[in-house]
């Protein structure tokens, strides 16, 4: 099976003289849903702006759904949609007109233009606003503006460069929605992201970057697997003073009625809640502690910066 | 893309382009058309007769095809200079380089756009005319060919800048510092025969003098220059222009980092 996307050795040095991505290899297969985390810095948005041809690559190669970026970039081309990371549309064009004109771009006749644009505007939820002007929406409809526009030529692949940053917490799970059905209809779909949350409840496979390096390529279940342990916060109807101390089962106290502790991966916790209810101390409810994508680069990607810190000296 | 999908891309920047002279008609059409009024109120009432014939023509015969090629090539260069700019400057040049569409179709979409909104002016310019003169055409072929060539000619260049521009700055200075002199000292007031001969000289090296002669030949039927050769030194022009304008774009110069 030919891949979605197939990088190879991929660098890229700015004029300026850094050097951005050291040599990228990438697959996508098709029907994924890919994400490519990293921390800030880290050359997604580089990544991403060379597939679409946005930047200019130094060395490597593209492929797109087995056609090569260099030798056939019309038809490499119709096959991407994408969604950068800042807003790049025109902020005086209407919304509709922004929508209708991408669709002219990729050769849409007119009709079938208008139909689409309709038909995406609609779905994002943008129709009643296709006469305001582009900068008179706000943050979250921008962004959804610019997934209407990248779909408008329905896209075998599509790439979205942290679609849901600066989007409010029901706008993000409608669009995780809306992003789970499109890529249920066929399309294959790779994010970037800060949020783990975000990659683990969409994402099928997973890429880190570091550096300019993929340090990491695997599922997400394996991904998580390795995280070694978790932390959970606890409620108790009953007011603290200190933290409970419970052997293997390392905490700190939140505040009066919460608490948070640490448990290996696989460990019982019915050796936990034995131990409560033996003091009498009744928990209201549990949860996984929301922020794990910050062990999760400790766990990843510190000791490959060690390593690289230590290939240095 | 085959064929019909490039007319399609074409046509789409096309509209884009026109649509947006229009949204700000106050900023593109009425400027020209109230500054080229005042020229043709001073020079055709106030000092014009005071000026006397010029090349056979009462002075306000004589500066009216200036005039209209002037408004021509200011608002052909303008518009593409701004409008292209100001996509690189938002970004929504991005549009473009994601898609599919051939970068000379890009050009020509931009081009064709500028030499609307220069023909548009020249229109509505032409038509204030009628206030101050009675227009005759003398070769209709000559003048409209003279016209579009130079739109296009003038949209290229300020692709050209709008390319190499970083800021607002450097959209305003190649205008001030080079076209507007070339305009002024190109024969639209005035007839290089006044000139002593090392000025006249020098004035057969400004492209525009070919252009308004042109123009003002397909009109009054007269020039100071050679008819023929100033097609052809046009028509050169547009061509290295086009090229060039092509080659930045191939390169993508100053749009993809
Ligand atoms: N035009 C440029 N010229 C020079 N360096 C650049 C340019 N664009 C990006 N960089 C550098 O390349 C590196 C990678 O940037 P990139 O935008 O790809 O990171 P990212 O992973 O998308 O980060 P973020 O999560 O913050 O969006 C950064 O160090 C950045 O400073
Ligand atoms: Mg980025």
């Amino acid at each position: 099976m030919t891949a979605a996307l197939s990088i190879r050795n991929l660098h890229k040095q700015y004029d300026n003289g850094f050097e951005a991505l050291k040599g990228i290899d990438l697959d996508v297969q098709p029907g994924d849903f890919f994400a490519l985390l990293g921390p800030n810095g880290a050359g997604k948005s580089t990544t991403i702006g060379i597939i679409c041809s946005l930047v200019r690559k130094t060395a490597g190669q593209i492929a797109i759904f087995g056609t090569d970026i260099d030798r056939n970039f019309s038809l490499a081309k119709q096959y991407i949609g994408v969604v950068p990371q800042e807003f790049n549309f025109n902020q005086f064009e209407k919304v509709i007109d922004i929508v209708k004109t991408q669709a002219g771009y990729f050769g849409l006749p007119p009709k079938l233009a208008a139909e689409r644009t309709e038909k995406y505007l609609r779905q994002l939820g943008l129709w009643e606003k296709r006469h305001q002007r582009s900068r008179m929406l706000s943050g979250g409809m921008k962004r959804r503006l610019m997934i209407a526009r990248a779909l408008v030529h329905e896209p075998r692949l599509l790439v979205l460069d942290e679609p849901t940053a600066g989007v409010d917490i029901e706008l993000r799970r409608s669009m995780w929605q809306f992003l789970k059905a499109i890529n249920a209809s066929g399309t294959t779909i790779i994010l970037t992201t800060h949020y783990l949350e975000e990659a683990e409840s969409l994402c099928r496979n997973v890429a880190i970057i570091d550096q300019g390096k993929i340090i990491h390529n695997t599922s997400i279940k394996q991904l998580l697997r390795q995280l070694n342990k978790e932390v959970f916060v606890l409620d108790t109807r009953e007011a603290l003073t200190e933290m409970p101390t419970i052997e293997g089962y390392p905490g700190q106290l939140i505040d009066e009625h919460s608490f948070e502790v640490e448990v290996v991966k696989g460990k019982s916790l019915n050796k936990l809640f034995a131990n409560l209810s033996e003091r009498d101390i009744h928990v209201t409810s549990m949860r996984n502690k929301a922020n794990r994508l910050e062990e999760l680069f400790v766990s990843l990607v510190e000791p490959h910066r060690n390593e690289t810190a230590e290939a240095q000296l | 893309m085959n064929a019909g999908q490039q007319w399609v891309a074409f046509t789409t920047i096309l509209v884009k382009e026109v649509r947006r002279f229009m949204r700000i008609w106050q900023q593109t059409l009425l400027p020209p058309a109230i500054t080229i009024a005042l020229y043709f109120v001073i020079f055709g009432k106030l000092i014009g007769p005071r000026i006397g014939e010029m090349s056979g023509f009462t002075y306000i015969e004589f500066v009216v095809p200036g005039l209209i090629m002037m408004s021509v090539i200011t608002n052909a260069y303008g518009n593409v200079v701004s409008s292209f700019f100001g996509t690189k400057f938002q970004r929504s040049i991005e549009e473009l380089l994601v898609s599919p569409v051939p970068n000379y179709i890009i050009l020509l979409g931009y081009v064709i756009g500028g030499v609307a909104r220069g023909l548009a002016v020249g229109v509505i310019v032409t038509l204030l005319s009628l206030f101050f003169t009675d227009l005759q055409v003398s070769h209709l072929g000559v003048t409209v060919a003279i016209v579009f060539l130079t739109a296009v000619l003038f949209a290229l260049a300020g692709f050209i800048n709008a390319v190499f521009a970083n800021s607002f700055d450097d959209i305003s200075i190649i205008p001030t510092f080079v076209l507007t002199p070339l305009t002024y000292l190109g024969g639209v007031f005035y007839s290089i025969s006044m000139l002593p001969p090392f000025w006249q000289a020098v004035s057969l090296a400004n492209p525009v003098l070919y252009m308004v002669n042109t123009f003002r030949y397909g009109l009054l039927g007269v020039s100071d220059i050679n008819v023929a050769w100033a097609f052809v030194m046009v028509t050169g022009f547009c061509a290295l222009l086009f090229f060039f304008s092509l080659f930045l774009l191939e390169r993508g110069k100053r749009l993809r980092s």
